[in-house]
């Protein structure tokens, strides 16, 4: 892909982009006067300069391609809700039913241009019936809007290679006699099919619009989506937020006639100078309260590392809920329980617009005897069933667990007798601690199908000090196993 | 009764009255220790801040496990907020369910946010004790943070007026002017050892240090009854019969080597 500003090298001079393919350095890519001079794509680099001595060449870099292609399809977005990717340099948009919003396919596709021009790209376009002909056209053709029903007439002339099927199938096919899409349509597709297989025949009725298929978008369209396009730029806070205001209404009556809620709102703006800014606002439980949602989108902005930059301002915003969810009709509960679980989640959605979704948490048991693994924490938003049911102690013993707990664990110097007894005062943080009392040792074993081969065995003690403090220790390994003596570390911290 | 008996009970009713509490212990949390809750004339007022402060950096569980006992008393099956600053979790370690769960309360009634700094700590935590809904709000900010003055304290005591939510603020720091209605110190203390000088259970001693109401300074020494769930007294510590002590009648602290004796030497190592 060749951008027009990024080198030093003027417009009109030729320039090549190169990479490394089959054991030399070939050109990937051509600017048009370098492509006027008669060099193509795919031609060694030694090759290229034996003609043009003094030919800038650049290192191509495919993975900064792919994210300014995949910016331009975010950009596109205003377009269309269904934009694909079709790398490496080109992007297909389903319009179906969006082109009159724009006043009709022509000026729906001079629009395109005139934004594709304005962010200094080259580009080519091309409106057909189906993904394969528009591409074909837009590569090979000469563009433009192929007329319902015309893809057939308009993709014949086209050569072989606008199949987009392997080289070596082009190659075979051309020397076969047949040139164009044409030659080949004309031919019976039993033969073609017995020689090439059949991925060529689907594609080329594809090509011709004989069979369509959708897009596979790049961001699959939300159930729910509405938009706001703005006739001039819209840099006002108050005039966003009524924007916004108005798209969340919106959003609510539409959810509410599926009798669903959203669990996910994502609020895209489209600035005017092309940058797109999405804002997502997680729900604990399907919504469409209006008011709330609002409330959330307020928290949201508010805490924004970086706020929300108009710049010269946004053309359109774009509320999408790709998270729906059945919802029943609200109905005034009697139960009070009830409705304070409502205003605990609402407080939930609050501190997770603010402060994130990985902050609010909830503790989740897990089904193991590891200590370390026996607990996560989950976040609060998160749908999960119970996974294990916690420990249930034993009447009348004292807590056998720690209520803190150090991951990983604390070393500690210690003097134990052996070969397993509890320590009798070890140092921690450079206070030393007297032992008054202690139980154990438990021995819990690691689980070696998790923690690879061999981990020491810990063997586990509730030690008490003199002071009162009640500690977590336990030993890895063994005293009379191997060379190596085995260390103590502290866990956790009793109450 | 002499007049500075009717003098104390009087200031109380009217430290309640100005709270808006009502008097028939139903707006109190009880520690469920009668000599204590009969002083406090009920218990903790529900609908207030309180202040727990860990006497040392290795009361730290003790304090937070008194805080874990009256939130969990105040909530009454409420879910609870507890809002904890991150880098808590390398000076104290993270909160551990289990043991939760082996301290006698449910881990999933509890909400927990890590918060980065200060002012998430203050402004969680002031969010969720307006939340009616809750049982208790359990605030745990990192040390004297600058933003924790009179004016935040005092702004979540409105709050938990207005929800009545009882908010604890739990700390390890030189306690800080406040508008709290109780301050507290707590130590771990001995307990009561079970067979085998095993460590019983959960042992604290718990200093007023404050009272709005002009309760003075008073210590008790509580348990804590996981299968009750509440604090209970802790008698006088049995006489601790320390491995310690008992270790040199029998045992070499050092080393020895296993040689010509035919007695089992029992032999102490040091590692590190």
């Amino acid at each position: 892909m060749i951008r027009s500003s990024p080198c030093a090298v003027p417009r009109d001079r030729p320039f090549v982009l190169i990479g490394k393919d089959r054991g030399a350095l070939r050109l990937s890519d051509c600017n048009r006067p370098a492509l006027a001079l008669g060099l193509t794509p795919g031609m060694t680099l030694a090759d290229a300069r034996a003609r043009i001595p003094d030919l800038p060449a650049f290192q191509a870099d495919p993975d900064a391609d792919r994210m300014l292609l995949e910016r331009v399809a975010a950009y596109c977005d205003r377009f269309t809700p269904l934009v694909a990717l079709d790398p490496p340099h080109g992007l297909t948009l389903d319009i179906t039913g969006c082109a009159h919003l724009f006043g009709g396919e022509a000026r729906l596709m001079a629009l395109v241009g005139r934004c594709m021009a304005a962010a200094g790209l080259d580009h080519r376009t091309a409106i057909a019936g189906t993904p394969q002909s528009a591409q074909a056209m837009a590569r090979f053709g000469r563009g433009g809007i192929v007329p319902p029903g015309g893809d057939e007439a308009a993709i014949r002339p086209l050569p072989l290679i606008a199949l987009g099927v392997q080289a070596e199938t082009v190659t075979a096919l051309t020397r076969a006699g047949l040139k164009t899409i044409g030659d080949l349509a004309d031919r019976r597709p039993e033969t073609l099919a017995a020689r090439f297989g059949e991925a060529l025949i689907v594609q080329l009725r594809r090509l011709l619009g004989r069979e369509d298929v959708r897009i596979t978008p790049l961001r699959p369209p939300p159930d729910c989506v509405v938009e706001r396009h703005f006739p001039d730029p819209v840099t006002l806070a108050s005039a966003l937020e009524d924007a916004i205001s108005g798209l969340v209404q919106e959003a609510a009556r539409i959810l509410e006639r599926r009798g669903e809620g959203g669990r996910l709102f994502e609020i895209a703006f489209f600035r005017s100078d092309g940058a797109v800014r999405r804002l997502a606002i997680e729900t604990g439980r399907p919504s469409r309260d209006a008011a709330a949602i609002l409330r959330l989108w307020r928290e949201r902005a508010d805490t924004l590392a970086d706020p929300l930059d108009p710049g010269f301002g946004f053309d359109a915003i774009k509320l999408a809920v790709p998270l729906c969810e059945p919802l029943d009709e609200v109905q005034t509960s009697l139960d009070r329980r009830h409705a304070e679980d409502h205003e605990v989640l609402e407080l939930v959605d609050r501190l997770v617009a603010r402060f994130g979704r990985d902050r609010v948490l909830r503790f989740a048991a897990r089904d193991t005897h590891d200590p370390r693994r026996q607990a996560v924490m989950v976040p609060a938003t998160a749908r999960v069933e119970p996974a294990a049911p916690w420990p249930e102690p034993q009447v009348g013993d004292p807590p056998g667990r720690p209520i803190q707990i150090f991951e990983p664990p604390q070393p500690i110097e210690t003097l134990a007798e052996v070969p397993d007894g509890p320590p009798l005062r070890f140092r921690w943080r450079r206070v030393v601690h007297e032992i008054a009392r202690a139980e154990g040792p438990e021995r819990i074993a690691p689980e070696w199908w998790r923690d690879g081969p061999q981990p020491p065995m810990r063997d586990y003690y509730r030690v008490e000090d003199a002071q009162g403090h009640r500690f977590w220790v336990f030993r890895a390994g063994l005293y009379d196993t191997g060379a190596e003596p085995p260390r103590w570390f502290l866990h956790g911290l009793f109450a | 009764m002499n007049r500075t008996a009717t003098l104390a009970a009087l200031r109380r009713r009217l430290a309640g009255l100005a709270s808006g509490d009502m008097p028939d212990g139903h707006g109190r949390v009880a520690f469920g220790l009668p000599e204590l809750d009969g002083h406090l004339d009920g218990g903790l007022v529900r609908a207030a801040l309180h202040e727990i402060y860990a006497a040392g950096a290795a009361d730290v569980p003790a304090a937070t496990a008194v805080a874990l006992g009256l939130a969990w008393r105040a909530a009454h099956g409420r879910p609870i907020l507890w809002v904890r600053q991150d880098r808590l979790a390398a000076e104290a370690g993270n909160p551990y369910p289990p043991g939760l769960a082996e301290f006698g309360l449910d881990p999933s009634r509890f909400l927990f946010m890590a918060a980065p700094d200060a002012a998430a700590v203050l402004r969680a935590g002031a969010e969720g004790a307006r939340c009616a809904a809750l049982g208790a709000v359990l605030i745990e900010p990192l040390g004297s943070p600058r933003l924790l003055d009179l004016t935040a304290s005092r702004r979540l005591v409105l709050a938990a007026q207005t929800s009545g939510v009882m908010t604890v603020l739990l700390r390890m720091a030189q306690p800080s002017p406040s508008a709290a209605q109780t301050r507290w110190l707590v130590v771990g203390r001995p307990s009561r050892a079970l067979e085998a000088n095993a460590p019983g259970a959960p042992a604290f001693t718990l200093r007023l240090l404050r009272h709005r109401g002009g309760l003075g300074e008073q210590e008790w020494h509580v348990e804590w009854n996981r299968d009750a769930g509440s604090f209970r007294s802790a008698a006088e510590p049995s006489v601790a019969r320390s491995i310690g002590d008992s270790a040199p009648l029998s045992r070499p602290l050092a080393p020895l080597p296993a040689g010509g004796s035919g007695d089992p030497v029992v032999a102490l190592r040091r590692t590190a």
